[in-house]
This record gives structure tokens, sequence and C-alpha cells, in this order.
């Protein structure tokens, strides 16, 4: 028996597109050890996803069984496998975890089921002893009552707690390796640590081995015995975790670190990697990373580069390493990035732009015929900060804590509850109609899904005039068309642009067709909704590039609305946690991520996974779910989770406590200061 | 240079110039041969239909989001089988909607004098077929009578035998060959259909090379080949096939009933044929009165949400939950009282029986317009999560705006295909309702009308089965026809069956 539990050795998987063939793997080969966790890291769309239905032979219909290559599992060539043999090898041996644990459940089938039919399917368990395994698993999975849950459809569970019912059913089998695809990407920060800590203990407990695809590179560090960066349907780079991350080869993985927004990088622009992820529908004739590549040269332009073999079972697919091209390469250009120019922004402040204060959102539960509330949703709950001009505040909470409530609710496109919204200190909220409209202008939002957020049926150059039509800002044809293609070479487009369809753009373009249009009717304060979360690592960089240079030119405030703490620390001044409907904590950023007071930002700061092993925190693992903002726990809202949790936290909730520069509302520092 | 612009003009604007052409061959017509144009509102709705229809397409030519659906359309060897067809259909219905009277010569007390009844082109062209009556049922082709009649001989004795028709096959001599002459007829019916088609097929080849600056053989190397994108071969096919088809027929009309006749002698293909106005009117006038309901409604239920939605919605639903037929015939029968006790108003029957046929388009649009808004209602609110219309209203876009501009336009798709899947259930609908007796005016041809009467004739013996088997015909080749051509629409415009 070989050491290699899983050896992929070739693989090429293509199908017939509408301009010939599409090559979505080429040649792909890597070897997984037993028991180790490999792990394929690379931006959407270069092909790990589809290396992972490659290897369960689960390809859409579109590929028609277009695979060749081998695939061995303990020797056994799973591409020669008839059908019928693949079914039983499905589970049993390699098993596999999706990203969506909403749609990967089946609503209709209550969890047990779900666990039985696997059970069923491939061991001699039956009846009550399957039910007693199955109540085993779940509980293996981390699910507290196991034995409850058992009969429970998926809506009623979490998403943190689906996918560890698609863990507990993936390990019915016990498998000999499981395929994680993205399983922690729907999933908010502290419950992504909760699945990942409990994947690490159940790969060890079972002593399986992983096949982990992600495009984290702090899951890959937390989680990664060896990596493997694929590129354009190819394995550009494959090293062991700690070569790495110490010293990655291709220029592609260290562009990647490059991109990545941290603190330290704040006062320059992030290295960015220009353009995207290369269509597959073309014939490639040199590398294919070349175009966007910084070291290229011109043999790179027609020089396919082979695998090149390392020691300790790395490789590389770079003409760097190649001994016949090396020789030419020109010396690695010494591209420190741009500092950026300090800007009048940070000199000239003038004032607060907003002011919110003790906003309220409350989402009436309607019943019966005549609409009475039965029960409020307490979505924002008494929140107050203020955004000075030309600053960033950066609004951080997990999924419904209630961060874009408040973005929607200071646009006024929510009906606040109570509280007072001052825009430069004139309240908004009680603007209405004709009123609020000509206001409008003053304040922009930027959405989280570059997708939806531009109405398919029209020209971009219309999309980006709306608002300027809308407000009657440049009435004249002539000057509205020159200032709609200045805007679009402002944001980094080409100004033909204009005459082309949101579709036909790629997410990071789209994302800055809503930039431009959101800057078109010169806003002074851009609500920014996680306009990065959609995006690959090398887009979202430049797009924070573009953000922050537009601040510096424009003087602009942005409320940045965001669950990344990397993104916070390079983009933001201030920051304010958010936790079910009400700030915890709020202070200047460097003070908040390196000493951090409330437990909840604590525990939130340690469950981001760090890219470097020596500055990740140490774990602090909160327990269960975020509670629901229909009926808030009594007293602090965190106390059920808290670590740190005392008597009167259960009784009220805590004051205000200010310390230094910042605000936190916990008893820890109640007591210190009276 | 300038000639080529000129010839690209030309070719832009070749359609209209038809058109206009044929309008004013229809004016010339109306002065040379003194025809008082009747105006029906059933003609006048169509003609609103083909404006707007043109219209539509010359916006959808521009638009990329229409444009890649048609294009898709236009791709479809299906779908252009299918709508050769149907614009054989359309043709002879809007040949239908042209309606004038014939003057009947001899001038009265006040000017001119016209004849009772209204006349349309298709009437000119079928006028044999029109004015030659038998007395009674004839089958397809026959030269005889269905039924025996007593013949009274001069000897004063009595016999009862089939005897000849008046009209069908009257040139064939007593005991001649039926059967060769059909045979003849047949094969000059299937040389002039190529014949007709080959000339066509002429006039489009030099259509195509002047636009391809092709040669002849290219061209036609292309269209057999299957070459390019649209499928110009299965095209030229069906339309060379119905040419055929309508050769034969016509040929064989000249002398014979080719599909019989009825009870009263009339002639079986002319009914049919007149038929198809009823069937397309009901199937396209219903939605056209339908959809501002549907539209309107809809979006503002959707978007402004609150009581208006509820108003809206009580609407509906209680429309929708009382019977659609018991709806129609209440409507129906009193639209015949108001008809019956104001006879002035209407001084032609045809014009009494276009008034009920309208009637029956609007009271069937308004009982069918639940479901597409209750579709509409429910997409614009999707569409008012969505983050653009966020956007919109963020810019301070007016709500009328937002409606106009975000909303109808994504929700188009969703009323194209509602109208082209709507079209074959509202012409079966028709059949449906004239058999119960609440659908169009006994007196206008209709293939409800003669599926009613067919539930006599074929309680006969001997069964009288050609009526029947006639409007099955037509009204199967329609509705096939619209059915396939209705599922390449809905594919090509369902968002969910996006190709890459």
């Amino acid at each position: 028996m070989s050491d290699y539990l899983l050896a992929v050795k070739d693989l090429h998987t293509w199908y017939t597109g509408a301009r010939g063939r599409v090559h979505v793997l080429d040649g792909v080969s890597f070897k997984v050890r037993r028991g180790e966790t490999f792990v394929l890291l690379g931006e959407s769309g270069c092909g790990k996803s589809m290396t992972a239905l490659s290897i369960m032979r689960l390809l859409p219909m579109q590929f028609q069984n277009n695979i060749s290559g081998h695939v061995q599992l303990d020797g056994v060539d799973l591409l020669q496998l008839p059908e019928v043999a693949m079914r039983r090898m499905r589970g049993r041996r390699i098993a596999m975890i999706f990203q969506e644990p909403m749609t990967s459940l089946n609503p209709v089938m209550t969890v047990g089921a779900q666990i039985v039919e696997v059970l069923v399917q491939h061991t001699t368990l039956r009846g009550a002893s399957a039910r007693a395994e199955a109540v085993r698993l779940l509980d293996a999975a981390g699910i507290p009552a196991a034995g409850q849950r058992l009969d429970e459809y998926p809506h009623r569970l979490s998403g943190g707690m689906k996918q560890r019912v698609m863990i507990a059913i993936a390990l019915a089998g016990k498998p000999d390796l499981l395929i994680a695809d993205e399983p922690t990407t729907a999933l908010d920060v502290t419950i992504q640590a909760q699945v990942l800590d409990l994947l690490k203990s159940l790969q060890k407990d079972f002593g399986m081995a992983m096949l982990l695809i992600t495009h984290d590179l702090g899951v890959v560090s937390q989680m990664a015995d060896r990596v493997a960066v694929m590129y354009a349907g190819q394995v550009v780079e494959q090293a062991s975790r700690n070569d790495f991350f110490k010293s990655p080869q291709h220029p592609y993985s260290q562009r990647l670190f490059e991109a990545l927004p941290e603190l330290d990088k704040r006062d320059r622009e992030l290295n960015v990697i220009p353009g995207t992820v290369p269509a597959l529908d073309q014939e490639f004739v040199g590398c294919r990373f070349a175009p966007r590549c910084h070291r290229a040269w011109d043999a790179c332009e027609k020089n396919s580069p082979a695998w090149i073999a390392l020691p300790n079972e790395s490789g590389l697919r770079c003409l760097l390493a190649d001994a016949t091209w090396s020789g030419a390469a020109p010396a690695p250009k010494k591209s420190a990035p741009m500092a950026l120019n300090r800007t009048p922004s940070d000199t000239a402040r003038g004032g607060e732009v907003l002011a919110i204060h003790d906003l309220k959102v409350h989402f009436p539960i309607v019943k019966g015929l005549f609409k009475r509330a039965a029960g409020y949703v307490y979505a924002v709950d008494g929140v107050s900060f203020q955004i000075p001009r030309g600053r960033t505040l950066a609004l951080v909470g997990e999924s419904g804590c209630g961060k874009t409530t408040v973005g929607k609710a200071i646009l006024q496109l929510l009906e606040t509850t109570q509280g007072s919204v001052m825009f430069e200190g004139a309240p908004l909220h009680s603007l209405r109609g004709e009123a609020l409209r000509k206001k409008r202008r003053e304040f922009q939002i930027i959405f989280q899904d570059p997708y939806s957020s531009m109405n398919p049926r029209m020209l971009v150059s219309d999309i980006i005039a709306e608002g300027m039509m809308a407000q009657g800002i440049e009435k004249d044809k002539e000057k509205r068309s020159a200032r709609i293609d200045q805007l679009l070479a402002h944001v980094g487009l080409r100004t033909d642009a204009g005459q082309r369809y949101p579709h036909e753009f790629s997410g990071g373009q789209r994302q800055r067709i809503c930039i431009a249009r959101a800057l078109a009717v010169n806003p002074k304060l851009i609500v920014c909704d996680e306009p990065t979360s959609a995006l690959d690592v090398s887009v979202q960089a430049q797009i924070l590039n573009l953000l922050k240079q537009l601040q510096a030119e424009h003087g602009l405030s942005y409320l940045f609305i965001t669950h990344n703490i990397g993104v916070v620390a390079y983009l933001a001044h201030e920051v304010a946690v958010m936790y079910l409907g009400r700030i915890v904590e709020q202070g200047p950023v460097a003070q908040i991520l390196s000493t951090p007071r409330h437990p909840y930002t604590q525990a939130l700061l340690s469950a981001v996974p760090s890219v470097n092993q020596a500055q990740q925190r140490e774990a602090i693992r909160l327990a269960g779910d975020p509670p629901s903002p229909i009926d808030p726990p009594l007293g602090c809202h965190f106390h059920a989770r808290c670590p740190r949790v005392r008597q009167q936290c259960r009784e009220r909730y805590p004051d205000p406590v200010t310390i230094g520069s910042s605000v936190v509302r916990c008893f820890l520092y109640s007591d210190a200061t009276k | 240079m300038s000639a080529s612009i000129t010839k690209q003009r030309l070719r832009q604007w070749l359609l209209p110039v038809i058109a206009l052409a044929s309008v004013c061959a229809y004016i010339a017509a109306v002065w040379m041969y003194d025809l008082k144009t009747v105006w029906l509102w059933t003609d006048l709705l169509v003609y609103v239909l083909i404006v707007s229809m043109a219209a539509f397409f010359s916006v959808a030519k521009r638009r990329a989001h229409l444009r890649e659906p048609l294009q898709r359309i236009v791709e479809n060897r299906t779908a252009m089988v299918c709508l050769v067809v149907l614009a054989g259909f359309m043709t002879i219905g809007v040949l239908d909607s042209v309606h004038f009277r014939l003057p009947s010569g001899g001038a009265g007390d006040h000017g001119k004098r016209y004849a009772p009844e209204v006349t349309s082109i298709l009437d000119l062209l079928m006028a044999q077929q029109r004015v030659q009556m038998e007395k009674t049922y004839a089958s397809p082709l026959s030269l005889w009578q269905y039924e025996k009649v007593t013949v009274e001989y001069p000897d004063g004795r009595h016999e009862r035998v089939y005897p000849r028709l008046q009209f069908g096959g009257a040139h064939i001599a007593p005991g001649a060959a039926h059967r060769q002459d059909i045979l003849r007829r047949v094969a000059s019916g299937v040389g002039a259909g190529l014949m007709m088609g080959g000339l066509i097929a002429l006039l489009a080849l030099g259509y195509a090379m002047s636009r391809h600056a092709a040669s002849a053989r290219e061209v036609v190397s292309g269209v057999m080949r299957a070459t390019g994108a649209i499928p110009w071969r299965a095209m030229w096919l069906t339309l060379f096939l119905l040419l055929i088809a309508l050769g034969v027929v016509w040929a064989l009309a000249g002398e014979y009933h080719v599909f019989g006749t009825d009870k009263v002698g009339k002639d079986v293909l002319y009914k049919s044929v007149k038929s198809i106005r009823t069937g397309l009117i009901i199937g396209t006038l219903t939605t056209l009165v339908m959809l501002p309901f549907a539209v309107f409604l809809g979006i503002l239920a959707g978007y402004l949400r609150g009581w208006v939605d509820d108003v809206i919605q009580y609407l509906y639903t209680t429309l929708s939950s009382i019977p659609g037929v018991l709806l129609i015939a209440a409507a129906v029968l009193m639209l015949q009282a108001y008809i019956h006790t104001h006879p002035d108003l209407f001084p032609t029957e045809a014009e009494r029986a276009d008034l009920r046929l309208l009637f029956l388009c609007i009271i069937l649009g308004i009982t069918s317009w639940t479901g597409l808004c209750r579709l509409i209602r429910g997409e614009t609110m999707k569409l008012c999560e969505a983050d653009f219309l966020l956007a919109a209203r963020a810019f301070g876009q007016h709500p009328v705006g937002i409606m106009l501009r975000h909303i109808l336009p994504n929700v188009m798709h969703i009323v194209l295909i509602s109208v082209v899947l709507d079209f074959s259930g509202l012409v079966l609908a028709e059949a449906v309702l004239s058999y119960v007796g609440v659908g169009v005016d006994p007196a206008t041809n209709s293939w409800g009308n003669m599926i009613n009467a067919a539930r006599l004739e074929m309680a006969r013996e001997p069964m009288v089965w050609w009526p029947l088997l006639s409007a099955f015909i037509f009204m199967f080749v329609l509705v096939l026809a619209a059915n396939l051509f209705a599922d390449v629409v809905r594919d090509a415009f369902d968002p969910r069956l996006k190709r890459r």
C-alpha cells in the first residue's frame, strides 16, 4: 500500500462551449497522503471545484464525461470504474461537503432521514441501530441535543448547524478522503472558526485525508499541511504550508499575499494583480498568468512553462524556475507600492458629515386579518455614531447583526422607528417626499452584489446618467455624456464601456461602474455595503485602492459595512462593532484591533484566521449561534455566549463606558471606572 | 458609394414601402370600383396590433436584452417553421380584415346604394366558394348530393336518387372520368404551387444577392447546406409545402367543394378559411385587452404594496373565483339584448356580429388578466428587493420613473411569454364557448360554431364528418404551430435558461 491515498495525474476536463472547447482543467496533478490536509487555493474560475467534481465524477451534464487522465484512490483508477462501482465509492470512500449548506440539504426530509439514507447505502445498519449511529454522528459533529435534532427539518437549523449536519452526513460512510469545497465561505467568522476546528478534530479522530478547497489564505494557514495553488485550470505552485507562507515562489502566489489588505499596509496602495482570470475557451500559447504578471518578460508570452519539480514534493510552473529560461529573466523590479499622497481630507477636516443618535429600526411582524403587529424584529436597537468629513467608519459584525439595516436607515431607504439621523447638522429622518428626493444627491450607496445592483436592461451610460437625471444635474445632453466619460475614466474603465450592458463586465468592473454611478451626483457620504465581499482577493485590492484614492481626492466620507477584518484594518479610521442591533465597542481602528476590550470583539478578532501564524491570536471560541433579534435575550445580548459572563450581565444591558478614545458597553469595565 | 447607400436605404425601407404601396392600392381600388369601406371595430384593433408589433420589433432591434432572445428564436428551426405557418394564417386573417360594401347598382333616393352584405378582400378571392351554394350536404370532392331526393319523372314515376350537385364538378359529363379529373387537377395544383414558390424564391434570391453582395450560386448553396445561423432551408421547405397545398386546394376548388358542403349547402372550405380570422382575433385581441390591466395593476400592487396591493388582490381573487363561463354568458346575453333593442345602431349583420366578437374578446380578457397580473405582481415584488431598485431610490428617482424605467422592462419577458402561451388556449376557448352557445354570433364563421353544428351531424346516419374534420385540421395546424412557437419563445426569454 503506497503512502498516498489519492493520486491525481494529468487530469483534463473540458466541454464544448459556444466558441469551441473550454478546458476547465488542463493537466492537473497532485497527490494526497493518508491523514493529511491538502489545500487547493485559487481565485474563482480557476478550476478548484471542478477538480473536486472530476474526482467524484459528478461533473455537470455539459461535460458529457469529457475527462481524461488518472484519479487513483489506493491504486484504483476511479475514471476507469463503471458507474455502479463508482456509486459505491462516493460516500463510502470519498465524501464531499459543499459550500452552500442552505441548498445541499433536502428541505423536505428530516435531518435524521438524510443521515440514515447514507448509512443504509453504505453500511449494514438498519432501523434503530442506524438511528443510534445517526445520533452518534450528529453528536460527533458537535450538535447539541443530537437526539432531538434528528427529527427536525433543515429549515429549523442555522447555517452553521446545517454545515455540521452536512459534515455528519459526510462522515456516515467513514470515508478515507473528505473533499470540502469552501465549507465555511458562506458562514460568519465565529461560526467558521467553530467548523474549521471541528473539521480538524474529526480528521484526527477518523484518520481521514482532507482535500480542502478555499480562496482564503487565512484558512489555508490554519488548516493546511500542503498547498497547491491553481490558476486558470492548472496547478502553478505546490509546497508545504510552512514553505508556502515563508516564501511563496510563483509570482501569482506572491501577488496574492501582497494584495491582502492589512493594518501595516494602510499608508500605501495595495499591490494589485491587474486584470482578471482569463477565460478558458482560448488556446493558450505562453504562460497563462503572463498578461497579469509583474515579472513577465517576452519569453513568457511564447513559451508555456512546464511543471518543475522541486525538493520536498514541491513544484512550480513558471519560467523563472526553469533553468533554460531563467537566465534571461529580468531582475525583479523594485516596485515599491505607491505611497498614498497625504490628502487634504486628513489635514483639513471640517466637522461631522453624519451623526446618528439612538437610531432604532424595528420591523413589525404582522399577523392576522387586520395586520396587527404581533411582535417586532429589533434589527437596529439604539445605535449612535458620527462620521467626520473625509473619514471612514467601519461597521463590523456578523450577518444578522443589523449593520446593513443601519446603512439603509441612514439613507432613508427604510423607515426609522426612533432616533435621529443628522446630515451636516440637518435632520434627515423628518424629511419626506420632494425635499428628501432633492437631498439624496448628498449620500449614496454601493452594494455588495455587483450583479444585482444594476438594471440588466439598461446601458451602462444610462445607469450612470440615472442619478444625474433624477437630480437634475447636467441637464444638457452633451455635457452629461462628457461627464459620464469622465466618470468612467475616473474609476479606471474605458469610455466605450458606456455603450455596453452590465452583463458584459466582470465582477470587479461592475463594482467600478457602481462606484461611478454613485459619484455621478457628487455625494459627500457613501455607504459601502460590503462592496468587496463578492470579489476575489486580487480584484478586492483594486477596488480598495480605488475607494481610498477617491476619498483622498474628493474628501468623501465612507460608512464601510463589512465583516472582513483585513479590509477594516486597511481602510477604516474608526471601527464600530455591532452585535444584535447594538454597538458593543467603538473606537479608532488601531486601538480596537490591537487591544479589543469587549469579549465579543476579542472573540471576533481571534476567530479570523490569520495568514501569519505568529500573529494568530489566542483562540477564543464562541459556543452556539447569535440569538434571534426577534426575541433578544434579557440583559446584555451577548451573555449567553460570553466566556466572561457575570450575574449582572443577565439582568440589564450595560451602559457605555469611555476608555481612552474608545467606547465599550460591558460590565467588565464599568466597575473599573466607577 | 452613394449608390450603395441608396441601396441600403431602400432595403431598410422595403417593408414600410410595401405596406404603404398596398394601402395606396386599396385606396385606388376604393376609388375605382366605388366601394364603401366599413370600419369594423375588430379591424381597427387588428391594424393597431400590426402597427404596435412593427413598433415593438423596431425597438427590440436596438435593445440588446430583447434582441438576444429574438435572435435565439430566429435561429431555432422549429420556431421558424412555425412562424412560416403562422404567417400564412396571419396573411389570410389580414386579407379578411379589410371590409367594404360593394355598390349594388342603381342610385337610390339618397345617393348611391350599396349591397347589404359586408365583403372582405378574402371574400372577393373566394367569391366562387361564397356564392356557389348547393341545396344541402355534399361530401368532399363529390359530384352528387349526400342525401337522396325524390325525383318525379315526366311519366309520373317517382324515384329516390342522389341528384347531381348544381356546382360541384358540374363541368364533368355524366359518366366521364371523375377520378382522372381530380388527379389532373392535383398535378396542376402541385405545378402551380411550385411555380409560385419558385417565383418568390427568385425575388428573395435577388434581394439576398444585393444584400450580401454574393453570387446566386453562393446564396443557393448557403441555403441548401444550412450553413448560416438562420434555418433558411427548413423555412423554404415549409413555404414550398404550404404553397403546394395551396395550389392543390386552389386547383380543386375551381370546380369542386374540396371539403364538401354543410347542411344549407355552404362550402365548408370557405367557412373554415373565414374562421381563421375569428380564431386569430380571439387569440390576439383578448391579450391586447387584458395586457394594460394585468401589467398596470400588477406593477402597482407589487411596487406600492400596502392598501393598494390589498385592493388589487381582492379584485383579482374575487374575479378569478367567479366561474369564467358564467361571467361570459351573462355579458354576452346582455349584449344580445342590447343589440335587439337598438337595431338602428347596427346597419349590417356583419357589424352586429363584429360587436359581439369584440365583446367576447373583452370579456375573455377581463376574466383572464388575473393570472398574468398575479405573476407580474410577484415578479415586481422580487425586483423591489433587488439592489438596483434600491440604488434608484437612493438617487431620488421618482416612483413613476422607477416603475417605467426599471420594473416594466424587467417584467416584459413574462408578458411576452404569457401572450404567446395564451394564444392557443384562447383559440381553443372560443371553440368551447361557441359549443356551449355563448361564443361568437351564430352567423359568424368560426371553428367553434362548426364544431357545435357537428354535434348533430355526427349523430346522423350516415354520418357527416367533413365539417368537423375541416375545422379540426385548420385549428390543429394553427394551435400546434402556435404552441411550438410559444415553447421556443418561453425558452428564449426565460432568464433561468440563459445559455452561456
